[in-house]
């Protein structure tokens, strides 16, 4: 028998190529005749082109074309983003791109072109643009009306009077829900608490700048690209070109990172897609850190207020929440889950949720890990540790209080969970941490130091289903595992072909891996976002991998005689039960399905396959053994996973530095299907929290409309020394009921735990002072310790 | 308003160009350019008619002598992407804020992209390229196998010069050694933990080769 691969460390199969450079990432591909391209990029928040002059850039020695927002088969408008505009809607929007013989003629000719920009009023803080004549994003409006459309949101004069300074405004939402009677929650309470809240924007940065080239051949666009998802980027791909998906070849085998913001491709894709087709030649772009900056999408920032209202007991009797979103110019869906995250970790018995997303003209937001989720987990968190500290009750034990059980329920319409091992996690965060000793540090100085501790508690949906799976035998005796997912970093696409391994009890060396290449026939997948990867794609596999073994079985019968029930599978045999000598191995099975054909070598494939399966499945036919099968398990409610991060801080009294000194942090992600890469995923999870936590932030002139933090330097992620040297992790690793792995995705929720348990722990050390703003800076800190006068409005954002 | 003041000082038929002047004036730039690729293009005539330094020069590359034509403005990580095909270093900021691009210069990390390629003439380089001798894995590489190192691993080619110039100064580091040794490299997905668990396990491989 196979050893069982799910649940045991392995080396994923792409890491000698990563390791020794050979790894090819899109600016590492070249192609013949390869040129390059440059941006001009916008240099106003918000303007409107009323004429380019290109001739001094067409009459330089080496360009070879320029592209215009006309061109592009996508215009962009309202709210579409195009790859190019023509109507700017913030800083560092393109505007044009020029193809050259090489970078630095594309930028010098670049910086000929004379444009001549109208600037317009823009808007950097959502709260100005609800104020009655306050300035828009867009000439149309500052709201999203539905289906593309701009519409107006105005508050009166007397709703931002009535909040004073130091209180959100809160005027007419246009999303508001309800569970149960708000006031009623509230009259039940014995301690009520109340804040308003900011939490800023964050560009998401990955390592890689998505960088892309394409290239024409034969009718057909090869596009090499960093993204999260390959399969169900072609289509987006094929739009961007205005061709079909059948003419455009994704590749895209590693993407140096993501986090929601290259989920199935970028728009600025389409300028080496459409400039590469207009000169005919290869056209490489590389997109620079500062120009990641701009284009590269991040997190949308709230402002907020909410009002919870615990019984004596502990139990949350209410929750008032209103969270005004910065969308940035095309919108955000971030204050739309929000909400829903809030009750999964609290289950108030009453909730109201209002919620404002206002257009602005700051760099376009995208899902960044845990969108709504982080921040409203790092927003409320606090909140209830100043409850509890008012009730007298331990800050764990209250979250195990409301945390939801099995029978637990989520966002306004209530439904079940799948599974909700809460406070098994809680339980388990406790111990590995040490909670009951820890708590007993809060306050201690030492020198200048004073130690915090604190946790948080973050949810987040970690699912989905109906993705297929492709399985393909060939007469190498192998199992290739065709994976429409991409190759992000996750590892995930060597885990979730574990369950294909396992059900045909093959062992781990028998299997390849097929992935990163729409040419090499890929089945339809989930976007490789939101978490759902390893709960889609292990049903997915495990389907196939069930479908397969059935083949085997029919196979082996049909060739060797007996009844399919009379054959096991195992180390890569099909054989009669209680006689291995009495079957064939897989390379034979193979070589078998090949010559009979139909549907064993995909002739013959299941109707209720996706047309991309079907498709792969038939460029496939003949070439071995092949099982294709669609997720059909039942989902029974929604998948989430809880992350709980518990962390000891020392915030110097003197710097307003803090250091972390102790972390760990618990799961729970249902199966644990690889225990080491699950530990790598929650704690850099946690870190990216912490950066948010501790200072990555925009800053914008105010008077032109402009981001001063551009960089790394001016808005750094977390370096090795800013965390802790060995964090903890463990996982409650109790399987889901309703997958048949039993595996929920780990993606989303560590990021708003590790930022909520910073926070809190700040906040502990401070003696309970919550500054109720992310994120806190030294500075902050420490005008705050030494009492004086906040250098920023309580509601100011980017600062 | 600051912003109306904004406007109508734009209005007054401002140029890209002059509005660029404008802003920086107000203390921000919004350059397009720098970290850029000249090849041998249109500019290379005339930087030779130039004639400041010759063009044509030698690197020794991972042991090996290259003979490579470099204007002498190129950096080291664009000579060795571009010129030489050695991909494996990698570009995340080119502004030596990252660490993607370290390489060795006589063992010493470097970040590539702040090198210019005509200061390395007479020295030697080593890339991620070169690490690997005969087939067999250098003990950096062996280790992050061994522990199953990063993750989207853009960081790692960098990470892994970084850990070998880390051994050449300090064989037998600390975890808190290490950390400070390797944190002029960045790592967005934070996988700090499993690269000190890498660069524990690379100082015991190379310990028992030696």
């Amino acid at each position: 028998m196979a050893e069982n691969v799910i649940g045991t460390d392995i080396s994923p199969p792409d890491l000698r190529a990563k390791i020794t450079g050979r790894a090819r990432y899109a600016e590492d591909f070249r192609a013949e005749g390869m040129v390059f391209a440059k941006l001009l990029l916008s240099p106003m928040p918000h303007a409107r082109v009323r004429s380019v002059d290109t001739s001094a850039a067409e009459a330089m020695e080496g360009v070879l074309g320029i592209l215009r927002a006309e061109e592009l088969p996508v215009q962009g408008g309202g709210l579409r983003e195009g790859a190019l505009t023509d109507e700017p809607k913030y800083e560092g929007e393109p505007i044009l791109a020029v193809a050259a013989v090489d970078e630095t003629t594309a930028a010098a000719a670049v910086e000929a072109i004379r444009v001549d920009f109208e600037p317009l009023p823009f808007v950097l803080d959502p709260l100005e643009s609800l104020r009655e004549g306050g300035p828009d994003a867009h000439v149309e409006g500052n709201i999203s009306a539905g289906r593309g459309e701009l519409g107006s949101l105005k508050w009166p004069a007397s709703v931002f009077e009535e909040a004073g300074a130091d209180r959100l405004p809160m005027g007419e939402a246009p999303t508001e829900w309800t569970i149960g009677d708000i006031d009623a929650g509230f009259d039940e309470a014995d301690v009520v608490v109340e804040e308003t809240i900011v939490h800023q924007s964050v560009t998401h940065h990955p390592m890689e700048p998505r960088s892309c080239m394409a290239y024409w051949q034969n009718g057909k666009l090869f596009l090499h690209g960093s993204t999260q998802s390959t399969e169900r980027t072609r289509g987006g791909v094929a739009r961007m070109a205005g061709v079909d998906a059948d003419d455009v070849v994704f590749i895209g085998e590693y993407c140096g990172g993501g986090f929601g913001s290259k989920i199935s491709g970028s728009p600025i894709m389409a300028v080496p897609a459409v400039l590469s087709r207009k000169i005919g030649r290869p056209v490489m772009l590389r997109i620079t850190r500062y120009e990641e900056n701009y284009i590269g999408r991040a997190r949308a920032g709230f402002q907020g207020w909410a009002r919870m209202g615990f019984r004596a007991d502990g139990r949350m009797t209410a929750l008032d929440l209103y969270l005004v979103q910065d969308s940035g110019p095309f919108g955000a869906s971030d204050v739309f889950t929000a909400g829903t995250v809030a009750t999964a970790s609290y289950q108030p018995e009453n909730m109201r949720f209002r919620g404002v997303a206002i257009l602005t003209n700051t760099p376009p937001r995208s899902a960044q890990r845990a969108p709504g989720g982080a921040q409203i987990v790092a927003m409320l968190e606090p909140l209830v540790d100043k409850a509890a500290r008012e009730l007298d009750l331990d800050r764990l034990e209250i979250r195990k209080i409301n945390a939801p059980g099995h029978d637990g329920w989520l966002g306004a319409q209530q439904g079940p969970f799948t599974s909700a091992y809460v406070r098994e996690a809680l339980d388990l965060g406790g111990e590995l941490f040490n909670w009951e000793e820890k708590r007993q540090l809060s306050g201690q100085r030492n020198g200048t130091k004073v130690t915090g501790v604190g946790m948080g508690l973050s949810p987040f949906t970690a699912g989905s289903a109906g993705r297929d799976g492709l399985l393909v035998i060939r007469p190498d005796g192998k199992l290739h595992v065709h994976q429409g997912i991409g190759n992000l970093g996750t590892h995930s696409i060597a885990d979730t072909a574990r369950p294909a391994a396992d059900v045909l009890d093959l062992s781990w060396d028998q299997v390849e891996i097929v992935w990163g290449d729409t040419s090499k026939h890929l089945p339809f997948s989930t976007v490789q976002a939101g978490s759902q990867t390893t709960h889609a794609h292990t049903r997915a596999n495990h389907a196939a991998g069930t479908a397969m073994l059935g083949l085997l079985q029919e196979l082996a019968a049909r060739e060797l005689g007996g009844s399919p029930t009379d054959y096991r599978v195992a180390d890569g045999r099909v054989f009669r039960a209680g006689n291995r000598a009495a079957g064939m191995d897989f390379a034979e099975a193979a070589r078998r399905a090949i010559a009979i054909g139909g549907k064993f070598s995909g002739g013959v494939v299941p109707d209720d396959l996706n047309d991309a399966t079907k498709a792969a499945v038939a460029g496939l036919a003949g070439e071995g053994l092949i099982a294709a099968a669609r997720d059909n398990y039942s989902r029974g409610g929604s998948v989430y996973t809880w992350v709980a991060t518990f962390a000891q801080v020392e915030l110097d009294v003197e710097t307003g530095e803090v250091e972390i000194i102790d972390l760990a942090s618990t799961t729970d992600c249902g199966t644990v299907m690889h225990p080491r890469s699950l530990a790598a995923q929650t704690n850099g999870g946690v870190f990216q929290g912490i950066g948010m936590a501790k200072g990555q932030r925009w800053v914008f002139d105010p008077k032109w409309g402009i981001p001063f933090t551009k960089r790394f330097y001016t808005a750094r992620p977390p370096g090795i020394l800013d965390v802790p040297l060995s964090p903890r992790f463990a996982a409650v690793d109790e399987p889901d009921p309703h997958t048949p792995v039993g595996a929920k995705g780990i993606g989303e929720p560590p990021v708003g735990a590790g930022e909520a348990a910073y926070v809190c722990a700040v906040a502990d050390a401070m003696g309970g002072l919550c500054l109720c703003r992310t994120p806190l800076t030294a500075d902050m800190i420490l005008a705050e310790l030494e009492g004086r006068p906040r250098p920023y409005g309580l509601l100011d954002t980017h600062v | 308003m600051l912003q109306t003041e904004a406007i109508q000082a734009r209005r007054g038929g401002f140029t890209r160009r002059k509005f660029i002047k404008g802003v920086v004036a107000a203390g921000a730039t919004a350059s397009v350019s720098g970290y850029l690729f000249r090849g041998s293009g249109v500019f290379a005539p005339m930087l030779t008619a130039q004639g400041a330094v010759e063009r044509l020069i030698t690197v020794n590359v991972n042991g090996q002598q290259r003979r490579v034509d470099v204007p002498k403005h190129e950096t080291l990580a664009m000579t060795l992407r571009y010129q030489l095909g050695l991909t494996g270093t990698k570009l995340g900021c080119d502004r030596a804020e990252c660490g993607a691009c370290t390489v060795l210069l006589d063992g010493v990390t470097h970040y590539g992209c702040s090198i210019l390629t005509h200061t390395v003439r007479g020295r030697e380089v080593t890339t991620i390229e070169g690490l690997e001798q005969d087939g067999q894995l250098h003990p950096v590489q062996q280790a992050v196998m061994d522990e199953g190192g990063f993750q989207c691993a853009f960081c790692a080619p960098g990470f892994a010069m970084s850990m070998v110039g880390m051994l050449a100064k300090n064989p037998n580091p600390t975890r808190e050694e290490a950390a400070v040794l390797l944190s002029g490299n960045l790592c967005r997905c934070g996988d700090y933990d499993k690269i000190l668990n890498t660069a524990m396990r690379a100082a015991e491989l190379s310990g028992s080769r030696a």
